[in-house]
């Protein structure tokens, strides 16, 4: 009679990689719900597109590199990566956008530097950052929310937009962008940023039609939802307070501490907290376990710095948002991070 | 006059940092070990001259001088690696005219055949022989480095190289390796 | 440090970083009571069942041993000695499986029983309040006590230290899933324990006592309690159900608030421990003389029929205590000796059963699911959430796999109490423990080569040495040997004989005149021809 040879332990907790990140995208339903509501139908269309070119994608990498690339599917990290990207970018930026965008983050930011747990960038992020920079106009074309929007958009106007770039009536998407007043919307952040620069005051800025709720239409109620899904992770134990936790207080501490010793320039805190990526990008973005610090102290500090990075870009920066490239920075001072906040092993003289 | 002021700048720049990097060179002198001694501290010290020369501390002489570091078969590529991190240079595969790497072994003497000739006495470079003429020798195994150089001069052949048995303290956990099958406990050879 | 005698005497319990909850699984095995499983035809006793050295085999093949007679004694290291667990006839002295996780063979020492278990005369000590210290160690010795915890280290050893104690903790908390060993053995036997523990104070010459127990035992809680009545230097203490409480380190930081400085001892911070089974073992050996020949070994797992505690002798093939306990097998049926949390799988059941063997599982896999493959490490950090020694498992994980062992001894790999609690937690199912008891034994394997280097440069110099020595000796004795021969041919000459010297000059002056006229010749014979040969 002979056994089997195992090592131990022989029994394992039943949360495969897979699980975590089917739990991740189920947590993205109430933001995009949210967007769903306030941008229409186009969110769903990038995430199709989103979802298939990542599938080929990774294929075609797995291929390259010898391997099964239903080993690589298996865990989900493509489908999250995928889904990430297609919820950053403008509901109804053209087809091409997100298809370059989803294979430059699969190819070159994963499968470039060795597939899953190996990129240094977050890909989502990086593949964001790939089409701020190079398509800068269809990349800050934010619909205006729905409920201000001279035309309406339904679903096969959806469809054409993001095929052709025009609705079945022929408007395109500058059209589409003219609010009820006639003039051109721009996203909150961008609006308010502009309207500093031009040395309007921040009561003056906030007078739009958009900003009648407290941070802007609709992006408030997304940002609300996408909280609501980060706390559930936090409380499914996906994933620890500390990242969202130390990138909210590390946006929230400087953006008061503005808003009261240079209140002409500030944005405000309740924009800085409820507007752009900021809740998508504490709970879902900045949380990705592989180019997060590793320690629970080190990801505090992690989640600091990317706040407070957001907060400068969104300052002083080109760019309305900055949570996209804070994150990339952060990454890249992860060895720094995790090289001084390493735990005192026990019998190293720590406290207990 | 601002060409003249600034090679006169430049000039005196030039001083400063070369008075700077003087007296660093004086002031933070590394002594470190004699590279020889650092080499000799690498090799496995088999002594079994299959690199040419004469023993560990003669090859840790040449490669001071110049030698390649990747002569020696029982050090193998981690030791290679270590001589070209110390050497600063890369790291070569192993010289297969010196040899292929090996699992460790011992020499074993079958005693009832041995003369007592001492000829591998002679022969091994740690000593780790013992005996004397006309009486059977027999190896201090575990002074043994697994040179081989006794075998040759064995006039009757009587010299084994066996390899080195894993113990339970030495395991190296190779699971795979485990044999499955029954081993022959003690009741069942009686 | 928050280490303030007050607050450890006031009953505080601290707590530990990380930690798991695994299924107990508890119920299984530790609702019947102790029972005594039945002799078995043969029995092999390997001779090392404890860390250190063998003793030295003192029966032959043939002899007929006593039930507790000793079959080896301790040698020149710091050896214990092996007893016979039944009476019968040594039948074989050689290689067999052991207990031991690699399968490798080690001396065992076969036991034919004779099926009468004929006890040999106890020799407990006569006055035990009046015997010496020495005397109460060397019996427990002669005992072959060894922790029964699951390290094995020898007890007597551990009690020779002799340095200012705060603590004995007696450590009945047995966090691991499934065993319920000590459990039983607290709920039944709950007053020799305490003796033990007593016994052990005042071997220690330490004040006070602590008796640590987990909360998801209440019986055994309740029946210390009452025995500790009797015992007013010993205090219970119950700590919180978490993996690895049990561990050394982890309970002297839940009892005391201190950490066991890295490759220190507990005995470095005033502490020591002992496990309750190993506290039994004491009272029985000194109060009643008996060595150490049995242990509760819990038999549990879905596939056993009759789970529960038994008291086994040591030897014991694991093959019998299945058989007795009616298991049936799967096919890729894992046998699991100790828990499933840090017990090895059995290549097959002739391994017997040893003194640290606390458990032997015998799971389905419905309820231990086998090893799924390894995925990639996705840096999640949850193995670092979980791990009690607040080391970083993801990182030792890669300087594992890339064999830096600078690296993995900067991230303090030796500080790494392989509990298992990151392995359990890792979503990719990755191996994380494997890893690291490979790169130890590694690690230790390298300073072994390097020791064994270090004496082969030594004899390899020492060798030169005595060549040149030889050498120059050997030299040195030729030119004395030519000098002598110059001084007894002066002498010689002086004494009035042929100076050899002069004979050897008179000789070349011969032999050059000789060639000088052999050449005049030549030339006068080529001279005539005008040319030159």
């Amino acid at each position: 009679m002979s056994f089997t040879i195992a090592t131990s332990p022989h029994t394992h907790q039943r949360r495969t990689t897979q699980q975590v990140m089917r739990w991740v995208y189920l947590c993205m339903i109430p933001g995009v719900a949210a967007l769903t509501y306030f941008f229409g139908w186009g969110v769903w269309l990038q995430m199709l597109l989103a979802l298939i070119t990542a599938i080929f994608t990774e294929a075609a990498c797995m291929w390259l590199r010898g391997r099964s690339a239903r080993f690589a599917w298996r865990d989900h990290t493509a489908i999250v990566t995928a889904l990430l990207l297609a919820v950053s970018i403008p509901a109804y930026a053209p087809w091409w956008i997100i298809v370059i965008g989803t294979s430059f983050s699969i190819v070159v930011v994963k499968h470039v530097y060795g597939g899953v747990g190996q990129n240094l960038f977050n890909p989502a992020m990086a593949g964001y950052v790939l089409l701020l920079i190079s398509f800068p106009v269809q990349m800050t074309s934010w619909p205006v929310p729905q409920s201000l929007a001279q035309y309406t958009i339904n679903f096969a106007d959806s469809v054409s937009l993001v095929g052709s770039g025009y609705t079945q009536s022929g408007y395109n998407m500058e059209q589409l962008r003219t609010g009820v007043d006639g003039a051109t919307m721009a996203t909150p952040l961008d609006s308010v940023k502009t309207d500093l620069s031009r040395s309007l005051t921040p009561t003056e800025a906030l007078a739009k039609p958009i900003f009648n709720d407290i941070a802007g239409i609709g992006w408030m109620w997304v940002n609300l939802a996408f909280l609501l899904g980060g706390l559930a992770l936090i409380y499914l134990k996906i994933i620890s307070w500390h990242i969202p936790g130390g990138l909210l207080l590390g946006l929230a501490v400087p953006s008061i501490l503005m808003s009261l010793f240079a209140p002409g320039q500030a944005i405000g805190l309740s924009l800085h907290l409820l507007s752009g990526a900021t809740m998508l990008g504490a709970f879902f973005i900045a949380t990705d376990p592989v180019t997060a610090a590793t320690s629970n102290r080190g990801r505090l500090y992690f989640g600091l710095l990317i706040g407070f990075l957001t907060f400068v870009i969104r300052t002083w920066g080109g760019y309305p948002d900055g949570i996209a490239f804070a994150v990339l920075l952060a990454n890249m001072c992860v060895p720094v991070i995790d090289r001084y906040t390493q735990p005192i092993a026990y019998g190293h003289g720590g406290r207990s | 006059m601002s060409v003249l002021t600034a090679i006169l700048v430049f000039g005196g720049l030039a001083l400063l940092f070369g008075l700077i990097l003087g007296f660093a060179a004086v002031r933070f002198k590394v002594e470190s070990d004699p590279i020889v001694d650092q080499i000799d501290a690498i090799l496995p010290q088999t002594q079994c001259g299959q690199c040419g020369y004469p023993g560990c501390r003669p090859y840790a002489q040449a490669i001071a001088n110049g030698d390649a570091i990747n002569k020696c078969p029982p050090g193998g590529d981690a030791t290679i690696k270590e001589l070209a991190d110390l050497m600063g240079v890369e790291a070569k595969p192993l010289d297969s005219a010196h040899g292929a790497e090996d699992v460790k072994k011992v020499a074993v003497i079958r005693e009832d055949e041995c003369i007592g000739c001492t000829k591998c006495i002679q022969a091994c470079p740690v000593d780790a022989i013992l005996g004397a003429a006309k009486h059977m020798h027999t190896v201090i195994a575990h002074e043994c480095t697994g040179c081989d150089l006794c075998v040759e001069p064995c006039p009757v052949d009587c010299i084994d190289m066996v390899p080195v048995p894993t113990k339970p303290e030495t395991w190296q956990w190779d699971l795979q390796q485990i044999p499955v099958k029954m081993v022959a406990t003690a009741d069942q050879e009686s | 440090m928050t280490a303030d005698p007050k607050t450890i005497a006031a009953g505080h319990i601290w707590t530990f970083p990380g930690g798991i909850h695994p299924p107990e699984r508890k119920e299984l095995s530790n609702t019947y009571p102790l029972r005594e499983l039945p002799l078995a035809t043969h029995y092999s006793v390997p001779i090392k069942q404890h860390s250190g050295e063998p003793g030295d085999i003192i029966v032959r093949v043939g002899q007929t041993v006593l039930a507790g007679q000793p079959l080896t004694q301790v040698g020149v290291g710091f050896g214990l000695p092996v007893h016979a667990p039944t009476s019968g006839t040594v039948t074989a002295i050689g290689p067999g499986r052991i207990a031991h996780p690699s399968g490798l063979p080690d001396i065992v020492i076969t036991i034919t029983a004779d099926g009468k278990d004929t006890f040999a005369p106890p020799l407990p000590i006569q006055d035990v309040a009046t015997a010496s210290r020495a005397d109460l160690l060397e019996q427990l010795r002669q005992a072959g006590i060894a922790g029964l915890g699951g390290a094995g280290f020898p007890t007597a050893q551990k009690l020779a230290l002799q340095r200012p104690l705060d603590y004995l903790i007696i450590n009945g908390v047995e966090c691991e899933p499934y065993i319920s060993a000590d459990d039983r053995l607290m709920r039944e036997q709950a007053s020799t324990i305490l003796r033990g523990a007593d016994l052990l104070l005042d071997i220690t010459q330490c004040p006070q006592a602590l008796i640590a127990i987990e909360d998801n035992k209440p019986e055994a809680i309740a029946a210390m309690q009452a025995a500790l009545t009797d015992y007013p230097r010993m205090q219970l203490r119950v700590v919180p159900t978490k993996y690895p409480s049990g561990g050394e380190k982890q309970l002297i930081q839940l009892l005391t608030g201190r950490q066991v400085p890295s490759r220190g001892l507990p005995i470095d911070i005033g502490l020591v421990m002992h496990n309750v089974g190993t506290a039994y073992a004491v009272a029985r050996a000194i109060d009643h003389g008996e060595p150490l020949l049995q242990r509760v070994v819990t038999v549990t797992g879905e596939h056993v029929a009759k789970p529960g505690n038994y008291w086994v002798r040591l030897g014991t093939p694991v093959e019998h205590v299945l058989q007795v306990t009616r298991y049936t097998a799967e096919t890729n049926q894992r046998v699991i000796m100790g828990g499933p949390m840090m017990g090895f799988t059995l290549p097959d059941l002739t391994v017997p059963v040893v003194k640290i063997t606390n458990c032997i599982l015998v799971p389905s896999t419905a309820e231990l699911a086998p090893p799924q493959q390894e995925m990639p490490c996705i840096r999640c950090g949850a193995c670092a959430d979980v791990c009690p020694a607040q080391l970083l498992p993801q990182q030792l994980q890669w300087l594992a796999k890339a064999k830096d062992y600078d690296g993995l001894n900067q991230q303090n790999l030796f500080d790494c109490i392989e509990c298992g609690a990151c392995a359990y937690v890792c979503p990719s199912e990755i191996p994380l423990v494997h890893y690291y008891r490979k790169a130890k034994a590694e690690v230790r394997n390298i300073a072994r080569e390097k020791a064994k280097a270090e004496v082969a440069r030594k004899r390899f110099e020492a060798r030169n040495e005595r060549l040149e020595r030889e050498k120059a000796e050997r030299l040195e004795r030729h030119r004395k040997a030519a000098e002598a021969r110059k001084q007894a041919q002066a002498e010689a000459v002086k004494a009035g004989a042929d100076n050899p010297q002069d004979a050897v000059q008179a000789a070349i002056a011969r032999a050059k005149a000789r060639k000088a006229a052999q050449l005049k010749e030549q030339q006068a014979n080529s001279e005539p021809d005008g040319e030159s040969t």
